[in-house]
């Protein structure tokens, strides 16, 4: 039984160890969080999908 | 039974972490005041420099900045003041990889973010604009 316990243990440890060291860069996650800002600072995205560069409409606050 | 149990809480972290990693994987953060703030400091910045896009004064770099390639489409009296423009958008833009990375916890992913913003803004750009291709070499879009 203490055996197991061991085991068990050491094997937790390791796969915690796999999933706490994450080493490799999240490319999509990125790529989304990219388009999201660049749509905001670029005004691609506006509600009514019309005239992106529009200064002297009135934008509700 | 100690160990059953023992087994089951070390289970439960276990799905725990990996369910939060994996929800790392999908979402980068992004919403903090940092990033706001560069996002509507650049938003406010482009409507001046649209016109520059549109012109071929300025372009957008491989590395995610910006750079005047062709002075000449600039008005003498103007000069300074894009060449400013161009100089407080590149701040901005150094700044938010580098707040994105450590909104995350990772400074040394910045380099990587940068490299995905250089991408993602020559992608969206509209027709007309100019970016640097692989080569460095100007290109129309």
């Amino acid at each position: 039984m203490r055996t197991l316990t061991v085991i068990a243990g050491l094997g937790y440890l390791l796969l915690q160890g796999c999933v706490t060291i994450n080493i490799y860069f999240p490319a999509a996650a990125a790529e989304k969080a990219a388009d999201k800002i660049i749509d905001e600072v670029w005004q691609l995205k506006t509600p009514n999908q019309t005239a992106p560069a529009a200064p002297t409409s009135p934008q509700p606050k | 039974m100690r160990t059953f149990n023992l087994m089951r809480f070390g289970w439960l972290t276990l799905l725990m972490l990996f369910a939060g990693n994996l929800w790392a994987q999908a979402n980068l953060e992004i919403n903090t005041p940092a990033i706001a703030a560069l996002q509507a400091s650049m938003q406010k910045r482009h409507t001046e420099l649209a016109p520059f896009y549109a012109n071929g004064a300025i372009g957008l770099t491989r590395e995610g900045y910006i750079a005047l390639r062709e002075a000449n489409a600039v008005a003498l009296p103007q000069r300074q003041q894009v060449n400013g423009l161009v100089a407080a958008d590149n701040a901005d833009r150094a700044a938010l990889y580098r707040e994105i990375a450590r909104a995350n916890g990772k400074p040394e992913w910045e380099n990587d973010i940068r490299t995905t913003f250089a991408q993602r803004w020559i992608d969206k750009a509209a027709g007309g604009w100019y970016f640097q291709n692989n080569a460095g070499a100007w290109t129309r879009k």
